[in-house]
């Protein structure tokens, strides 16, 4: 059977300040966006998986990544290769850099973060531009090891690169990963989840945008048995614009988990998340959480929304929730879009009542839901492996 | 010469209630080169007849035969069948978004041809049929069927009948919702594919104004899922005058007798 939910709340105005700093008390339970932070794992409970932040998430999948008992077992291997223009470094726990771009807000997050021995930092130096792409490559440890990371990009002022982030490999992996866009900076960070099949992955991204940065981000998900990325964006001064783009490709058997939270505390700044997924296969899972908080400091923000998911076969399931709490009135706009759909039977008989095959009019479906997001990603070897990826899903269940 | 016959075609569709019979019986010979009218008051499964013969799965065929000369078209998939030269122009033509106009007749016209066009000279073909149909070129670029109104779906569905010069086409209702401009130009572009050779046709339609335009050869009436009487486009001109009234009852006692 086909199931899938799909839940919209909005509330305006009137929620209780409070928490989103370090250690500090925990937020009320009507917001959702202003959220408590801290560095240490013991401030945050166990989760037992009622939660809200974890309700929809198997916990039993995460490996231990949330109780404390998954201690690092191996290690990541980070290769960083591409635009001689950006500095890299592989720095200690101690390197004060790190932390800045945001703080871990949930237990996974904490844990991450008090269990990386080295960092990797990426720094695209003052007003340089990187003409090339960086990537940034993460094997996993290896089956059934667990391994701690922990990434930071950092746009410098006026700086303009894109890094391409590509885990691949198999094992329990959590981390965080900072993406930090300086003032006028242009960074753009492409994230590939292309793990085994026996992969676990908690990740937390804290991007972190100064006065009129320009944020690009993209999310790609394939591969794991369980994912779950967290991607919090700050606006921490005037004028940054996030463009939050992601898509997945959900097989049978795996859990799939996008958490978007958009912070605007800051005037005149601009978000638009688009995510996509296409489900296919028994227990196939994906979750996609949107949070938008428009705090009362952030007049003139415009913010939309939007996950549309393609349910390929029946057993497959995907959890849709848009969330939007706004505490001002002078806003230039906000809203959010979510949906999922069946595979159109109408669609596939109108294409092959022209003659075209049925598997060929699968693809042309398919690829056509996928479209216009792909076609944002600039990088053409990115996109054509993406494109190629989604070839080889469908002809694997080939339904 | 083509031919399709449909012999004692019996269909159902899956209702709320169960399944119900549309098709009760139909027979049918189209001969290429020939126009048949198909007319009958709304709900007598003229659509019903159209998409069985084509193959959407919400219609199951319980007995009969569609043969096109000589196969059985009802052992074929809903690709096989257009590939073998049957059309279907759609009353309600489907939207199918992120996929592009001009991706979707290159795929179709690929599939049906058995090899890719040359593009130079697809491009051309593509340009002037657009052209005859009065479509903007913009649309190729456009996702197929979003955001058509009525009458550009209808003029898109004829396009791909130009494109796709299938031995026999189906037109269900392509006259309905068209303007007086829009239905000279569909009923032209209808009228240069009959002429361009040994072709047929089957036009499915509740009014005669677009028989104004397309003259038949012969005219079926439609009543209670099967053919209650045939005849020349005489007929057509007797429904336009009185209407479906005398042929409401005529199943029943075709039934009885």
């Amino acid at each position: 059977m086909t199931e899938s939910t799909l839940e919209t709340s909005g509330r305006d105005g009137l929620d209780e300040q409070a928490g989103g700093q370090r250690n500090s008390a925990a937020p009320p339970r009507s917001s959702r966006g202003h959220r408590f932070t801290s560095y240490d794992v013991e401030a945050f409970e166990v989760p037992g998986g009622r939660e809200e932040d974890w309700r929809f998430t198997p916990m039993k999948r995460l490996r231990g990544l949330h109780d404390g008992s998954a201690s690092a077992t191996g290690s990541l291997r980070v290769e960083v290769d591409g635009s001689s223009a950006a500095k890299v470094e592989t720095v200690g726990r101690d390197d004060e850099r790190l932390g800045t771009g945001g703080a871990p807000a949930d237990r996974v997050a904490a844990q991450s973060w008090n269990s990386f021995t080295e960092a990797t930092v990426v720094t695209i130096p003052k007003e340089t531009r990187a003409a090339d792409p960086v990537t940034v490559t993460v094997h996993g440890p290896g089956r059934d090891s667990t391994a701690y990371g922990h990434l930071q990009v950092r746009a410098e002022p006026m700086s303009e690169a894109t890094v391409v982030l590509d885990y691949r490999g198999s094992g329990v992996i959590g981390d965080n990963v900072e993406m930090i866009a300086e003032e006028s900076a242009r960074l753009s960070v492409i994230t590939i989840h292309d793990f085994e099949g026996d992969a676990t992955q908690v990740s937390s991204e804290h991007a972190h945008l100064g006065k009129d940065a320009v944020f690009r981000h993209f999310a790609v998900t394939l591969g794991g048995d369980l994912v779950r990325v967290n991607t919090k964006v700050t606006f921490a001064d005037r004028g940054g614009d996030a463009e939050i783009l992601g898509v997945y490709f959900t097989d049978g058997g795996q859990h799939q988990e996008h958490r978007l939270l958009m912070d605007h505390a800051q005037p005149n700044c601009r978000s638009n998340v688009t995510y996509k997924g296409a489900l296919q296969g028994d227990s196939a899972r994906s979750v996609w959480i949107g949070d938008v908080l428009i705090q009362a400091a952030a007049e003139g923000t415009d913010t939309f929304e939007l996950n549309r998911n393609l349910v390929l076969t029946e057993g497959a399931r995907a959890d849709s929730v848009p969330n939007l709490e706004i505490e001002t009135g002078e806003i230039a706009g906000a809203g959010h879009a979510s949906a999922i759909g069946r595979f159109d039977d109408e669609q596939l008989f109108y294409l092959q009542a022209r003659g075209i095959p049925y598997d060929q009019a699968r693809r042309l479906v398919v690829r056509g839901f996928f479209g216009e997001i792909l076609q944002k990603i600039t990088i053409d070897e990115v996109r054509e492996r993406l494109e190629a990826a989604i070839d080889e899903e469908l002809a694997a269940v080939g339904v | 010469m083509a031919t399709l016959e449909i012999k004692d075609l019996h269909a159902e569709v899956e209702t709320e209630e169960g399944s119900k019979e549309i098709l009760t019986g139909v027979n049918l010979t189209v001969s290429s080169g020939e126009t048949h009218a198909f007319m009958g008051p709304n709900g007598s499964g003229k659509s019903t007849l159209a998409y069985a013969i084509a193959g959407h799965p919400k219609y199951n065929v319980t007995s009969g035969s569609v043969l096109l000369d000589g196969e059985e078209v009802l052992e074929m998939s809903v690709d096989e069948r257009a590939r073998a030269g049957l059309f279907l122009a759609m009353q309600y033509p489907v939207e199918v978004p992120g996929v592009s106009m001009s991706n979707f007749l290159r795929s179709a016209a690929t599939a049906t041809r058995g090899e890719a066009p040359q593009i130079r000279h697809w491009v051309k073909e593509v340009k002037q049929a657009m052209g005859n149909l009065e479509i903007d070129e913009s649309f190729s670029e456009r996702s197929v069927n979003e955001g058509f109104s009525g009458g550009e779906k209808k003029r898109h569905e004829i396009l791909q009948l130009d494109l796709l010069d299938p031995k026999f086409a189906i037109l269900d209702e392509t006259d309905s919702g068209l303007d007086v401009d829009a239905l000279r130009v569909v009923s032209d572009g209808i009228n240069r594919y009959r002429e361009s050779g040994d072709k047929g046709v089957l036009l499915i339609t509740h009014y005669t104004r677009i028989l104004k335009h397309i003259k038949p050869d012969y005219v079926h009436v439609f009543v209670g899922g099967q053919v209650v009487e045939s005849g020349g486009p005489e007929l057509a001109d007797e429904l336009e005058e009185s209407g479906y009234v005398r042929f409401a009852n005529k199943k029943e006692a075709t039934v009885q007798s």
